[in-house]
């Protein structure tokens, strides 16, 4: 290519143990937070150490604010997990954001439309499997055309999302309460039909169920055939197609695993948290459950740190903003900040930087 | 009666900062990078854009202003914001071989993210008075349609009565197209984003195309963002007001089977269907405008389905797209 020889050659590396893979993450993670510390000083003016201080009051400073925290990690863990076995299977589902969407929805409408014909039970039952339904449906629609003729997938499911986005727009007009005010509102704030029983408080259902479906995605894609499956079609369609897997099955299967468990999320941020529907409900979170599951290499239990890693970042952030009257989206500055750096550092743990030099002398 | 008249320039005014975003991404995927941060950069683009003419405005007076640099000052800094971008995402992508579409959506996060601080906190930041960001001034500069324009009737206001930015657009999507089908440069770009291993034992420098690319296709990408603030929106930045025209642009790319010229025309239908709704007679319905507004997403998806179910090899997306380039991995 070059007609001088460069000095540098990259090459695979092949064993670089765990302990120096993640010793290289975590450096990257402290060269992160550096960065976001001289970022924030720029902003403010504050010194780093009590920007830190700021973040971790923002997200730790009193009980309920640790409860949010906690609620957040839970939802974004949760969207991660969903995302996860379309992931490892190399199938880029990137409309996580509509899959939670239309599960909301479809919850939204079992507790508008069934609140005085059926029982609250009955209600939540509906509520349950109408959300997943949607998901399920929402993510099998891009596997299915992905399976029959190789649609590309990433570009499916981002048009999906705005799909899902418009028909929550449309019905949310449809129930407005009162008419006109663009909104729906709290949903049976009377009789509290179709609302999530609570568990001590109203946080701790979400968790639970989050911690529950961690371990069991853990069980799912590390000890299971399905999950064995998964692998062998992400590493290579046609060596799992020469073993018997029959990719196109679970190429469908898995993705409708994926948007029933985002289905599955949408049910707890409206019939749980939200108890309203908004076209913002999901926040984004669905993209940047994209990004801390491929983090955390796909393992459900690194997806605890690194969803707590930007939740935290992203709830100190508002602090911070809110004490010094600036913008909101101060956090996702720092998110960024974040994310570029963790991206960055994997090529350090895959590849290896040679001297040129030395090369010569071991040929 | 439907306005023809009044609705193509509307439509028109819709359609280019989608035309900017769907040339610059279609350089850039042409090269093989599925850049999905591309909403991101146009915020960036609009923004640095803001940030520079708010300078230029605070410390000038209006009356003073020259227009070259208030269309130069805003221009420069949009483009170098955008291209540092581009910058990042290559850096990240093609040096550092990182996953595009992580990259790629973090990018966005970050983007939208500092176009919406800047675009909240920039007059608390300079400690200037002024209850907004209203760059007027700078946008009459953006906005001036040819001088002519009014004298011709509903010629006039059909083609003539947009701001330089518009008719950029055009041309560089123009220029685009003749550079990917006509020159050797365009050529093995396209061979670089088929199959990089071929372009690489041809010759070809393959890390050059993809960062020149994406950097070129970001820079254009930005113009967009500067158009719609400086002037679609008058010079008023709101936040979140650029909304989802980052991603319609993406979808714009599919929805041409990749091909700039055909975006000219393609982006102002896609103009028209995003404000189709204010122009159909709904009643007092206000909940099927919004089923409207879904039109470009569910044609795009047709498209996508459609084409690849007929598998025509000329339609396909670039067959590397999305795939990092690591020679040694042949």
């Amino acid at each position: 290519m070059n007609k001088r020889q460069s000095r540098f050659y990259i090459s695979k590396r092949t064993d670089l143990p765990w302990y120096a893979a993640w010793g290289i993450r975590g450096a990257a993670i402290l060269l992160a937070l550096i960065a976001c510390a001289v970022v924030t000083m720029l902003m403010t003016g504050e010194n780093p150490i009590s920007i830190y201080v700021t973040i971790y009051e923002g997200a730790f400073g009193t009980a309920r604010r640790t409860w949010i925290t906690a609620q957040d990690l839970a939802i974004l863990l949760g969207i991660s997990l969903a995302v996860t076995p379309a992931f490892k299977m190399r199938f880029w589902n990137i409309g996580a954001e509509g899959q939670v969407l239309i599960g909301g929805l479809a919850t939204t409408a079992c507790m508008i439309c069934l609140a005085d014909k059926l029982s609250n039970s009955m209600v939540i039952l509906c509520m349950i499997v109408a959300s997943i339904a949607a998901g399920a449906l929402w993510g099998f629609l891009p596997a299915f055309f992905k399976a029959k003729w190789n649609t590309n997938e990433t570009l499916f499911t981002l048009m999906m999302n705005y799909i899902a986005t418009q028909l929550a727009a449309y019905y949310i007009i449809v129930w407005e309460v009162p008419k006109g005010a663009g909104k729906i509102g709290i949903i049976n704030q009377s009789t509290e039909i179709g609302w999530l029983p609570q568990i001590g408080n109203q946080y701790l259902l979400t968790i639970i169920v989050v911690a529950v479906l961690t371990g069991a995605m853990y069980i799912y894609l590390s000890k299971s055939k399905h999950g064995y499956e998964i692998a062998v079609v992400g590493e290579s369609q046609r060596t799992a197609s020469y073993a018997g897997i029959k990719v196109e099955r679970v190429i469908i299967r898995t993705m409708v695993l994926s948007g029933a468990i985002c289905g599955l999320m949408g049910l707890l941020l409206v019939g749980g948290i939200n108890h309203t529907l908004t076209t913002t409900v999901v926040d984004s979170r669905g993209f940047t459950a994209v990004m801390v599951s491929w983090l955390a290499k796909f393992n459900p239990i690194a997806m605890i740190f690194t969803s707590l890693l930007l939740v935290v970042l992203s709830r100190g952030a508002s602090e911070i903003s809110s004490n010094f009257g600036l913008n909101h989206s101060f956090s996702d500055i720092l998110t960024g900040i974040i994310l570029f750096f963790i991206i960055g550092c994997e090529f350090f743990i895959t590849y290896k930087i040679n001297l040129r030099k030395s090369a010569e002398k071991e040929a | 009666m439907f306005d023809l008249v009044s609705f193509i320039p509307r439509a028109v005014m819709q359609g280019i900062p989608l035309l900017y975003g769907s040339t610059g991404e279609i350089l850039t995927e042409k090269s093989g990078n599925l850049n999905l941060g591309i909403p991101g950069v146009m915020y960036v683009g609009g923004i640095c854009g803001v940030i520079g003419s708010f300078f230029y405005e605070q410390s000038t007076p209006a009356a003073e202003m020259n227009a070259f640099l208030a269309i130069g000052i805003p221009m420069v800094c949009s483009l170098l914001g955008s291209l540092l971008m581009g910058l990042l995402y290559c850096l990240l992508t093609v040096t550092l071989r990182a996953n595009q579409n992580v990259t790629g959506l973090a990018l966005t996060t970050f983007g939208v993210g500092v176009g919406n601080f800047f675009g909240g906190s920039l007059i608390k930041l300079t400690g200037s008075e002024v209850p907004s960001i209203a760059l007027s001034a700078t946008s009459g500069y953006f906005s001036k349609s040819l001088p002519f324009a009014d004298d011709l009737g509903w010629f006039g206001k059909v083609f003539l009565s947009y701001g330089f930015l518009a008719y950029l657009a055009v041309i560089i999507a123009i220029i685009s197209s003749y550079v990917l089908k006509r020159t050797r440069t365009g050529l093995q770009l396209r061979a670089v984003g088929e199959s990089p291993a071929t372009a690489d034992a041809a010759g070809i420098n393959v890390s050059r195309y993809k960062y020149v690319a994406t950097c070129v296709g970001s820079m254009i990408a930005g113009l967009g963002g500067l158009y719609y603030v400086m002037d679609y929106a008058s010079g008023v930045w709101s936040n979140n007001a650029f909304g989802d025209r980052g991603w319609l642009a993406i979808a714009l790319v599919i929805f041409t089977i990749w091909r700039p010229s055909v975006s000219i025309l393609a982006s102002i239908l896609f103009g028209g269907f995003y404000i189709l709704y204010l122009y159909i007679p709904s009643g007092l319905d206000l909940s099927v405008k919004e089923l409207y507004k879904m039109i470009p997403y569910v044609v795009t998806l047709v498209v996508l389905i459609v084409v690849s179910m007929r598998k025509k090899r000329e339609d396909q997306p670039p067959a590397s797209l999305g795939l990092p380039y690591f020679r040694e991995d042949r």
